[in-house]
């Protein structure tokens, strides 16, 4: 099969070019200047050609929690929000704390073959913070990095173990910075807001303090640590000198971080509920600076399905975290229309750059020779996001009934079309 | 002026104009709580469920009280009896009530934002009772009443609030309405009983009892609420709470002449203020407990005229 994309702005981290591609099978067979045959002719004439997007951090709750989203809902999201690779984090029930596990996920994902599944498995059994996994066995089974993300591993004996122990197979630990000793029932960030609308807060400082620690261990042990979802401007003043020290670190944003205050609380929408929490103008301007800068290596979207009932609640009982997948492209793109970063910044925070650190060397690039995973988006597509669109099993998202604008029109994975925006003829 | 809301969800909200209009009302209660028989027919054919999903002894009776005063069918609903207890959400447990044609729920919860998360799910009107920390507004409006029955005005009146004031809706509702009065409001807490930005609540920040105290007209203290502090750590012991944030004889006397001295219960008595202080000539606890019946008198009759 043969597909042949003509009018394309190809855009890659390094530059954007005008040109046409030529997908043969599963890859990238050429990239030019010609009109050639092929089985299949898209006009991608006003549409950016990028790499397919690499989603670091989503929650697709499959094994046990599979009402939310599982592996074939979440894969179904990820390519209509042009994404082509997603690692799942491990807190599912039973937990990716083995072999068996991982292999059963991947398994699942290359049975509705829309994506390239790369579980992140647990640093610890039952993500209970104590002994930690077989990381040798689940790396070979398929997992990327290591994680316990949401219950954060609070022994720094056990989080030294795990640097050390993952970095020996060439793997990584993915850290969700929080000092739980500080957790005090808190429900959004301590600042202002929390104190008008009286609801307990979280101060930054929790991150900051787990940040502090982990630059520490990834000194000591030099095992390369990634930050997830960085919410703070004092973490990414700690990560900037770890990386400027020589520390094996990197770390990654979130779209509604750098979209979101806590201002947006003011109304108890559980659906702005979030771990890390939505944080300050001030804190949401340092990510961006450091999207802006390059400090931040990643875009995830920590894409966390949870129930509309189970969000109907009282904000306090409400869960954690909102969905993402679908709204990685207007976020991102938005910052892009701001003037925060470059279109090719852009390519490179969700694709090259993760494809990099996942060490995927025929990805993150429109490059003759790599796997054909493409976006095509249109960056002047406006709609609402509702059911028609949604492809998760949940909807919480505030964005959700909204009007957008950008969108991946097209999904092509290894070389198939995988998913195609309602009614649009491209 | 009037009050053309659906719900009382907090003080916040509410203008200068609004306060004022629920204090004359509640003084017409107050008269007709005064005489021998206090009854009104103004609610009567409807019904009034107080929905405590958190335990209550004064409010759930004042606002029991208040609703059968005015003629209401009052239903109480305690969380611990219920169907919570079997898992159902909140929202359906309301609406089940609602479905038996309740007209006002007066809503107490551990949550804060719950009052208001009812009462955009429900068409029944809301009375905030008490949502976590969020807001109290009878006990605002009722600590309001008694300030004015007491000192003839608003404007100018210094009032110290005293305590837990982290953990307390009822110094937040008081905070947001004594500044639409013109009431200077200074607060004194431990530092982990002070809201991290207090400075949000635009009030002096005094740094000792006797700095609080100086020419205040009135001294609210709050009770130290250990079960909503989420394992916080705890304050080292109620004898260093008496000796440094405590209320005594002697430190009354730092406030102007008769100071009105409030507490919205219930008291630790020893710790927050001493009974001497408690049970004294300034003290104007009981006052408060009076007040709130012909305060919520008027909220309720008040939130049913415009049901139509």
């Amino acid at each position: 099969m043969k597909i042949f994309i003509k009018n394309a702005t190809i855009v890659n981290s390094d530059k954007t070019i005008q040109s046409n591609i030529l997908i043969d099978g599963e890859n990238i067979a050429k990239i030019t200047d010609e009109i050639l045959e092929a089985d299949e002719v898209i006009d991608a004439t006003g549409k950016f050609v990028v790499p397919g997007l690499i989603d670091m951090h989503v929650h697709f709750r499959d094994p046990g929690y599979e009402y939310k989203d599982d592996i074939n809902s979440g894969s179904e999201a990820a390519v209509a929000g042009g994404v082509t690779t997603a690692l799942p984090m491990a807190n599912t029930n039973p937990v990716n704390d083995n072999a068996v596990i991982t292999r059963d996920m991947i398994a699942k994902a290359k049975a509705r073959g829309l994506i390239d599944l790369l579980p992140i498995g647990a640093i610890t059994k039952k993500l209970g913070g104590e002994g930690i996994t077989e990381m040798g066995d689940m790396t070979q089974a398929g997992a990327v990095a290591f994680s316990d993300d949401g219950l954060p591993v609070s022994s720094s004996d056990v989080m030294r173990a795990a640097l050390e122990y993952s970095n020996h197979f060439g793997s990584f630990v993915i850290s969700h910075c929080e000092d739980c000793s500080m957790c005090r029932t808190g429900v959004m960030h301590e600042g202002k807001v929390s104190a008008i609308l009286g609801l307990k807060g979280m101060p930054r400082e929790k991150e900051e303090i787990m940040v502090s620690r982990d630059m520490l261990l990834a000194k000591l042990t030099g095992g390369h640590i990634h930050i997830a979802h960085v919410s703070s401007a004092w973490s990414l003043k700690m990560i900037e000198m770890a990386k400027k020290e020589g520390i094996n670190v990197t770390c990654e944003a979130t779209p509604h971080h750098f979209t979101f205050t806590d201002e947006n609380l003011m109304s108890y929408d559980t659906n702005f509920k979030m771990s890390p929490p939505l944080r300050e103008v001030s804190d949401k301007e340092a990510v961006r600076n450091a999207l802006k800068s390059g400090l931040v290596d990643v875009i995830a979207t920590d894409h966390a399905p949870h129930l509309d009932d189970e969000k109907f609640v009282e904000f306090d009982k409400a869960p954690f975290g909102i969905i993402g997948l679908q709204t990685l492209v207007p976020l991102s793109l938005k910052l892009v229309e701001e003037g925060v970063i470059s279109l090719e910044r852009m390519v490179e925070l969700t694709s090259t750059n993760p494809a990099r650190i996942l060490k995927l060397n025929n990805k993150g690039r429109i490059k003759e020779g790599y796997l054909a995973d493409i976006a095509i988006i249109d960056p002047n597509l406006e709609y609402i996001y509702d059911a028609k669109l949604n492809k998760s099993k949940s909807i919480n998202s505030p964005l959700f009934g909204k009007k957008l604008k950008g969108a991946a029109v097209m999904t092509i994975k290894s070389g198939k079309i995988v998913w195609n925006f309602p009614n649009l003829l491209i | 002026m009037s009050y053309k809301h659906k719900d009382l969800l907090g003080t916040r909200e509410l203008s200068r104009d609004e306060i004022l209009f629920f204090l004359d009302s509640a003084k017409e209660f107050k008269n007709l709580n005064n005489q021998s028989i206090k009854k009104s027919d103004n609610l009567r054919g409807k019904t009034v469920i107080n929905a405590f999903f958190e335990n209550s002894t004064r409010t759930r009776i004042s606002f029991e009280t208040a609703a059968k005063r005015l003629g209401a069918d009052a239903i109480n609903f305690s969380a611990a009896q219920s169907s919570t207890k079997k898992g159902e959400t909140l929202i359906d447990t309301i609406r089940n009530m609602e479905a038996m044609k309740t007209d006002i729920f007066v809503v107490r919860h551990e949550c804060s934002g719950s009052a208001e998360f009812i009462a955009k799910n429900t068409d029944a009107s809301i009375v905030n009772g008490g949502d976590g920390l969020n807001e109290h507004p009878t006990q605002a409006l009722l600590d309001l009443f008694t300030i004015r029955e007491n000192k003839g005005k608003f404007e100018g009146l210094n009032v110290a609030i005293i305590g837990d004031i982290e953990h307390s809706r009822v110094a937040r509702s008081n905070i947001w309405a004594m500044h639409k009065l013109g009431i200077n409001v200074r607060l004194f807490a431990p530092p982990m009983m002070m809201p991290h930005r207090v400075e949000v609540f635009e009030c002096e920040v005094a740094k000792t009892m006797e700095e609080a105290l100086d020419g205040v007209d009135v001294i609210m203290m709050l009770r130290i609420q250990l079960e909503r502090q989420g394992g916080a750590v705890a304050f080292p012991s109620g004898r260093e709470y008496s000796k440094f944030f405590g209320l005594n004889k002697n430190r009354v006397k730092l406030a102007n002449p008769n100071p009105l001295i409030f507490h919205p219960g219930p008291i630790n008595r020893g710790v927050e203020i001493n009974s001497d202080v408690a049970d004294g000539e300034h003290s104007f606890v009981l006052n408060q407990v009076e007040n709130g019946v012909a305060v919520r008198m008027a909220v309720l009759d008040i939130l049913n005229k415009n049901r139509g």
